[in-house]
């Protein structure tokens, strides 16, 4: 966890956005998850907004190109935003 | 809305039509309306079969374009783009890119979800540069009027270069104009969507020119994905490995490319087409509801609830039309039975129409879990409880959709097998299906409330926890359990060959469709009696034939011996004749190995008459109760307490009762663990399309039977 901050210290990510935030996807960061991602609209430029967590706090739901997507945190991590 | 202008781009030969039946292959996005498409092109009219070499099934139906023409439709697994991600996706590259297979289409109709055309498009925009004529189905227009999105359509059709049909699967509407268009003889769109960069066209023309493609984007294709591309030889792979090695191709970086440049076309193609004025109203409404069916404590308390309503209707709903077929069953064989005689009548009866009934008998159970499984599914109340459960269950090496197998194995696991389908990620579907028959499935309930009875006494604490009824939730828990820690045992073994993902669209709350949910009954049941119960049908002539004859004249020597005994006890007609079948199963085959197996199960407190039961048992657990009522000779009168008494006063050599507590937990334990159930192989074998997976499992539960058996017996004893 404390790694994790260290790194992107100047970066944020979709796992960062509090409930209801928005956030400017710059790039993705997992080129593997990243081009399935990239396939359900997650390009970069595009607003995303946190939209809800599970109970367990892990997956969320997401609120890209007006339709909701759910995935992991560690999932979420590899989504930078500008 | 159905008059549908035709494309300018062919005027010559479009009303002729095909003479011979054609192929049209319908694909789309998930939750794009794909499978109501397909229920209104072909209604009942459809099998599920899998196709050579392919791991998941396809569905095929065939559709009436008009009154003599007739085309064959294959539904695709839904996907968001041609570059695969499950096996289950894998099924659309197997058929799209081997022109020379004999499944290929000669047309795909793409469906897309009107009020989410960029993303929708996105795959469209891929099988129309793979040069194959399409039509884009554009479902739901009149709902994403309503919410404000205005599509003009001459434009998207003019954008594409390929017909543009608007429509509602659900209501129908659309439907006959797709199909007057499906007739009529088209051509691949003109347009290019995506321009191959210059850096990548040598590898794609040497391909193309080496395989002699039609089209570079099918080259492009054959260079990312050739290592899945069943129809390649071992040669051809191995050439075009070497090809991409030269050019320094890179697949992933090619493909996150590619989809950029496509998404950029399509924003652009959509500024004229879309206007988009949302109203954002049933995004709201879905947003509140799940606030409550997703809700910390709610949420859970929720889902309980339907698990409950679930059971209680599998339990109670099902025991009605299962008593008719039961008893159907059995008057049709007394019918038989009454009216002919002989060994073939035998065989008809006690082996074939027994082993058909003790399919059938499931139909109840599996109609109405489907039933249910569809309608959360439908209104994407599923999506949900995935949602909920992903992060519990992922400790396990399962994944939140391995949910609803779990719990249906508790009433049956031949649905709850076929319920795992849901479940794309291939090591997450392997381990569930794995453990799943662990789960205690209502046919071991006859064995453990026989055996309860016998040892447990009935004590009550506080009034109400009755002793025998806490034992019962026991042997469920330790069902559970062992199903958990075995699928973490899995999770340590098995070699993931994919990577887990949880990317998943939710979908918006909807009103479930009722004719989506009769079919997939209907289909659910069809697989189910015609796959699993060629098994158990062969099994049951296997047994009754094992039963009914001996070596040599053991048969008559039985008879008479069984005559001189009843002279001695001055037997009654029908005690003679049940004194006879049970010397006779004695001297049958299945005695004969009872008798062998003897010194294997002894360890665990058995004699040969359980362990013919344990043998007869291994094609239903129900079967015990059937088999002891016949060795103690009680004929075929399942009553639970006559049974009980016999095997009350069977006494062992020592004069003491012979079923003692170590002996009937012993055998408790066994019935928990081992896999007795043909159904459920043969399930297994039809899901995961090989032996190696119910082979694997009859050899673990059986031998985890053996030594959790074991140790009972001998810690108890």
């Amino acid at each position: 966890m404390q790694k994790r901050e260290e790194e992107h210290i100047d970066k944020k990510s979709v796992r960062d956005l509090k409930l209801g935030e928005c956030g400017i996807i710059c790039c993705l960061k997992d080129p593997d998850m990243g081009l399935k991602l990239l396939e359900m609209g997650c390009l970069p430029g595009t607003q995303v907004k946190l939209n809800s967590r599970a109970p367990l706090g892990d997956p969320i739901t997401i609120i890209v190109n007006d339709y909701t997507l759910s995935l992991r945190l560690d999932e979420a991590e590899t989504i930078m935003l500008k | 809305m159905t008059v549908v202008a035709q494309p300018e781009i062919r005027e010559a030969s479009q009303t002729t039509p095909r003479s011979e039946v054609a192929r049209v292959a319908l694909v789309g996005n998930p939750n794009s309306g794909k499978t109501s498409l397909f229920n209104q092109l072909t209604g009942l009219n459809q099998k599920v079969g899998n196709f050579p070499g392919v791991t998941v099934d396809k569905k095929t139906g065939t559709c009436q374009l008009s009154a003599n023409q007739k085309v064959q439709i294959i539904d695709l697994p839904g996907t968001y783009s041609l570059y695969p991600k499950s096996l289950d996706e894998r099924v659309i590259i197997d058929l799209l890119y081997d022109s020379a297979s004999a499944h290929y289409p000669d047309l795909v109709v793409v469906t897309a979800d009107a009020s989410n055309l960029k993303r929708n498009l996105l795959l469209f925009t891929q099988l129309a540069d793979l040069k194959i004529p399409a039509i884009l189905a554009l479902n739901m227009v009149d709902v994403a009027e309503q919410e404000g999105v205005k599509i003009d359509i001459p434009a998207l059709h003019k954008g594409l270069g390929v017909p543009v049909i608007p429509m509602n699967a659900r209501k129908g509407i659309g439907i006959a104009a797709l199909k007057i268009l499906i007739l009529q003889h088209l051509e691949p769109t003109p347009v290019q969507f995506y321009t191959i960069p210059d850096a990548l066209k040598p590898v794609t023309e040497t391909i193309k020119a080496r395989f002699g493609l039609a089209s570079d984007y099918l080259a492009l294709h054959y260079a990312h994905q050739y290592k899945s591309l069943k129809f390649l030889s071992a040669e051809e792979a191995e050439w075009i490995g070497a090809l991409l090695e030269t050019h320094e191709f890179k697949s992933n970086v090619a493909q996150a490319d590619e989809t950029i440049a496509r998404y950029t076309y399509i924003n652009e193609l959509l500024l004229d087409v879309v206007r988009v004025e949302r109203v954002e109203k049933d995004e709201k409404f879905s947003n509140r509801l799940d606030q409550v069916l997703t809700h910390k404590v709610f949420g859970y308390l929720i889902f309980m609830g339907i698990l409950f309503l679930v059971f209680q209707a599998i339990f109670t709903w099902a025991s009605y039309p299962m008593d008719l077929i039961d008893q159907g069953f059995a008057s049709l064989n007394g019918l038989i039975q009454d009216n002919f005689s002989g060994p073939l009548i035998n065989l008809l009866t006690e082996g074939i129409i027994a082993g058909l009934g003790g399919v059938m008998v499931f139909i109840p159970q599996i109609a109405i879990l489907f039933a249910f499984i569809a309608v959360l599914e439908e209104t994407g109340y599923m999506a949900r409880v995935t949602f909920m459960m992903d992060k519990i269950m992922r400790k396990f090496g399962l994944n939140g959709k391995s949910v609803v197998p779990l719990i249906s194995g508790v009433a049956c696991a031949v649905p709850a097998v076929m319920s795992a389908r849901t479940i794309e990620n291939w090591k997450d579907r392997m381990i569930t299906i794995f453990v799943t028959p662990l789960m205690s499935c209502s046919a071991r309930i006859p064995v453990y409330t026989v055996l309860i009875a016998l040892v447990v006494p009935e004590t009550y604490y506080f009034g109400f926890l009755n002793l025998q009824g806490l034992v019962l939730m026991a042997l469920y828990l330790i069902g559970f359990l062992a199903a958990i820690f075995s699928a973490l045992l899995l999770k340590v073994i098995l070699k993931a060959r994919e990577r887990s993902y949880f990317i998943m669209e939710f979908p918006v709350y909807k009103m479930p469709r009722w004719k989506n949910v009769g079919l997939t009954i209907v289909e659910k049941v069809k697989a189910f009696v015609f796959e699993a119960g060629k098994v158990i049908v062969a099994i049951s002539i296997i047994l009754w034939v094992l039963a009914s004859y001996g070596p040599g004249n053991s048969f008559e020597k039985a008879e008479q011996q069984a005559i001189v005994e009843a002279k001695q006890q001055n037997l009654s007609e029908t005690e003679l004749q049940n004194l006879i079948s049970s010397h006779q199963l004695e001297a049958s085959y299945a005695g004969v190995i009872g008798r062998t197996m003897e010194p294997a199960i002894e360890p665990l407190g058995y004699n040969w008459k359980i362990g013919i039961a344990l043998l007869t048992s291994f094609a239903a657990r129900e079967v015990f109760v059937g088999t002891m009522s016949t060795i103690y000779s009680i004929g075929e009168e399942e009553n639970v307490s006559t049974i009980k008494n016999k095997l009350m006063m069977e006494k062992d050599k020592d004069g003491e009762p012979y079923f003692n507590l170590a002996r009937s937990f012993s055998l408790m334990v066994f019935y928990l663990f081992a896999m007795q159930c043909v159904s459920t192989l043969a399930v297994v074998r039809r899901e995961t399309k090989s032996w190696t997976w119910p082979l694997a499992q009859l050899v673990y539960m059986s031998g985890l039977a053996y030594v959790m058996a074991f140790i009972t017996y001998q810690v108890l004893s």
